[in-house]
C-alpha cells in the first residue's frame, strides 16, 4: 500500500473515528455538567432572555465600538482567514469531490469556484494566517495566553494549507507524496481538533448565546 | 539478422546515414525531433547531432520473459524514428525472436555469437516480468529459467533498457496474489545501468527516443523509478488539455453524460492522471492521432508501480469511500459514554465541593 493510499484510506477513516469518539465525548461533558442552581428571581421572561442570548451572540461577534480602534484589526485578520478556510474546504472543487467520494454521496448542485479563484484565496489565507501568528507572538497580551495548543494547531493548519497549494502549484516533489503529506496534515488536524481549543468551532456560538441568555436572566444583559 | 562485427568495427550512424544517403538537413530535422521529444534545449540539438552521427551502431539484443508481446507490438508503431530506420540504421537488432526469422537453436546461437562478440557493449532489452518462484521455473526458453537467460544476458551489458510495466516493475504478473513472484529486472540485476520504460504499453516514441539518447549521450537522467525524466518528468494531469475543467471544476459523471460529450474532465471517472508520470498527453499515441483521454477513457496509470493493485480503474482518485458506519456509530456512542461518565463525575465533585463548603 503506497503512502497515498495508505493517507486517505486507513488513516483518514481512523482519523475520522477518532475524531467523532473526541467531539462527543467533550460536547457531551460539557452539556451534561449542567449549571449552577440560580437563587435570583429571573428578571425577565425566558423568551426575552433568549433574545439577550442571541442579542449578545451578534454583539461579541463584532468588535466593540469602544475598542474598535484596537480590536478591529485583529477581527478582520481573523475573520478573513476563516472565511477563506471555509471557501477552500467547501467550494474548492477537488475538496467538494473529497467530501462526494468519502461518504458516498452524490450532490450535483453543490457549487464550486475555479482553482484559479481557490488557489489565490489560498495565498490570501496564509497570509492572514501569517499575519494572525505574527499578531500573536508579537501580542503582549495574546502571548500570554497562548500556549502549546495554539502553537501546534497553527502548525498543523500551516502544513495543511502549504502542502494543498504545493500540490496544485506541483512544487516540492512528486504529486503524490504532497497529496499524501496534504491528506495527513487534515487526518492530523482531524484527530487533534477534539482535545484542542480548535472545539471552539462547537462552542462558541452556543457559549456566546449561554452567557447573553445568563446575563439577561439576571437582568444584567444591557 | 545476427552481426558478426564487434561494434568497434561497425560503421558509425553517421557513415550510415551518408551511405543512405540521407541528407544533412533531414538529419538534423531527426535530431531536433528527438531533443524536442526529450524536452532537450534547442541549442543542444547540435551537440545531439554530432554525438548521434559519431556513436557506432550498437549490438541490441531483446530477451522477451514473462510478457504478452504488447510491448513489441507497440515499438513496431513507432513513427519517429520508424522502425525500420531503428533497425538498420541506429542499432544493430541482433536477437529478437518474435521478429527474427531465425528460430531454435539458431536463434539461440546467433544470440550468443552477439553478445560473445559485442560483450560489454551490447544493449539488453528486456520485456516481461521474472518469475521468481519455484527457482524461476515459471518461466523457462531454450532450457534455461528467464533468471537465468537474464543474468547470462546482463553480464555483458552496457546497460539494460527495461521496456513496459512488466519488465520495470513486475506489472500484471506481479499483480495479487502474484503466483509466480514476478518481479521487474532492476529487483534481480543491481550492477548494471538499468532505464525503465514503463507503461502498458510503453510509447513506441518513449522506447525508440531513449535507445537514441544513450546512444548520443548515454544513459539519460532518470527519476527514482528509474525512469528517463525526460519522457516521466511530467504527469498526465500537468500536461493533460481536459485540465482546464478540472481547474473549473467541470467533471463528467458517467461516460455519457453531458459533461462527458463536452469533454470534461475525467478526475470522477477514476482518471489517474494525477499520480502518473507518462508523455501520453504531449507526444500521445498512433502517430500524434490521439491518446486515450483523448479517446474519453481515464487514465489508468499503467506506467507507475503497482498499477493493477491501485483500486478499480473507475474509482475516483479522492478519499476512499466511509464504508466504517458501524465502527463510527461505535466511536459516537463511546463519545457519549465518556462524555456522561466525565460529566457525572465533574457534578458529583462539585456536589461534594458545595457540600464541604455548606
Amino acid at each position: 500500500m503506497s503512502i497515498l493510499e495508505f493517507s486517505r484510506g486507513p488513516m483518514l477513516h481512523f482519523a475520522l473515528i477518532v475524531f467523532v469518539f473526541g467531539v462527543l465525548w467533550r460536547l457531551t461533558a460539557t452539556f451534561l455538567l449542567g449549571f449552577r442552581q440560580r437563587r435570583s428571581e429571573p428578571r425577565v421572561t425566558k423568551g426575552q432572555a433568549m433574545a439577550g442570548g442571541a442579542t449578545v451572540l451578534g454583539m461579541r461577534s463584532w468588535p466593540h465600538k469602544e475598542f474598535i480602534g484596537r480590536t478591529a484589526f485583529g477581527e478582520a485578520v481573523g475573520y478573513g482567514y476563516h472565511i477563506g478556510l471555509f471557501t477552500i474546504v467547501l467550494l474548492g472543487a477537488p475538496h467538494v469531490l473529497f467530501w462526494q467520494n468519502l461518504f458516498g454521496f452524490s450532490a450535483p448542485w453543490w457549487p464550486t469556484l475555479p482553482g484559479g479563484l481557490i488557489t489565490f484565496i489560498s495565498i490570501l489565507t496564509v497570509m492572514l494566517m501569517l499575519i494572525a501568528t505574527i499578531r500573536r507572538v508579537g501580542h503582549p497580551v495574546l502571548r500570554r495566553i497562548s500556549n502549546f495548543d495554539d502553537y501546534f494547531t497553527l502548525v498543523i493548519l500551516y502544513a495543511l494549507m502549504l502542502t494543498g497549494l504545493m500540490t496544485v502549484l506541483g512544487i516540492g516533489g512528486r504529486y503524490e507524496y504532497i497529496l499524501a503529506a496534504h491528506i495527513i496534515s487534515f487526518n492530523a488536524l482531524l484527530i487533534w481538533f477534539p482535545f484542542s481549543k480548535l472545539m471552539h468551532a462547537f462552542y462558541i456560538f452556543p457559549s456566546r448565546f449561554l452567557n447573553g441568555y445568563m446575563h439577561a436572566k439576571k437582568g444584567a444583559a444591557k | 539478422m545476427s552481426n558478426k562485427n564487434p561494434r568497434n568495427q561497425q560503421p558509425t550512424i553517421g557513415e550510415v546515414m551518408d551511405q543512405a544517403g540521407v541528407g544533412r538537413r533531414q538529419f538534423m530535422k531527426y535530431c531536433a525531433g528527438i531533443t524536442a521529444m526529450m524536452a532537450m534545449p534547442p541549442l543542444s540539438t547540435a551537440a545531439f547531432a554530432r554525438d548521434l552521427r559519431a556513436a557506432r551502431r550498437p549490438s541490441v539484443i531483446y530477451m522477451p520473459f514473462q510478457e504478452c508481446t504488447g510491448c513489441l507490438e507497440s515499438l513496431t508503431r513507432s513513427f519517429a524514428p520508424a522502425l525500420e530506420n531503428l533497425m538498420f540504421n541506429t542499432i544493430s537488432l541482433d536477437y529478437n525472436h518474435t521478429l527474427q526469422a531465425a528460430a531454435g537453436e539458431a536463434a539461440e546461437a546467433a544470440r550468443h555469437a552477439a553478445m560473445e562478440e559485442n560483450f560489454g557493449e551490447y544493449v539488453l532489452i528486456c520485456d516481461g516480468s521474472l518469475p521468481t518462484k519455484i527457482n524461476g521455473a515459471y518461466g523457462t526458453s531454450d532450457g534455461h529459467t528467464f533468471l537465468q537467460q537474464l543474468e547470462e544476458a546482463a553480464e555483458g551489458a552496457a546497460a539494460i533498457v527495461a521496456v513496459g510495466s512488466c519488465a520495470a516493475f513486475g506489472g500484471v504478473a506481479a499483480a495479487y496474489p502474484n503466483p509466480t513472484g514476478a518481479v521487474g529486472v532492476a529487483d534481480l540485476v543491481k550492477d548494471r545501468p538499468i532505464i525503465n520504460v514503463p507503461g502498458c504499453p510503453p510509447m513506441p516514441e518513449v522506447m525508440t527516443g531513449v535507445l537514441v539518447s544513450f546512444l548520443a549521450s548515454g544513459v539519460p537522467a532518470l527519476d527514482k523509478h528509474l525512469r528517463p525524466k525526460a519522457f516521466f518528468g511530467d504527469t498526465i494531469h500537468d500536461r493533460c488539455y481536459r485540465r482546464r475543467f478540472y481547474d473549473r471544476g467541470l467533471f463528467a459523471k458517467s461516460f455519457d453524460d453531458e459533461g462527458a460529450r463536452n469533454g470534461w474532465c475525467l478526475y470522477e471517472l477514476g482518471c489517474r492522471g494525477p499520480t502518473t508520470y507518462n508523455a501520453c498527453a504531449t507526444i500521445k499515441w498512433n502517430g500524434g492521432a490521439s491518446w486515450p483521454v483523448e479517446a474519453g477513457h481515464g487514465c489508468i496509470g499503467c506506467s507507475e508501480p503497482n498499477f493493477w493493485d491501485q483500486g478499480g480503474f473507475y474509482e475516483p482518485l479522492t478519499a476512499k469511500l466511509f464504508k466504517e458506519r458501524g465502527q463510527a456509530a461505535a466511536a459516537a456512542a463511546a463519545g457519549v459514554a465518556v462524555g456522561a461518565a466525565a460529566a457525572y463525575g465533574a457534578r458529583r465533585r462539585q456536589k461534594k465541593l458545595a457540600g464541604d463548603a455548606e
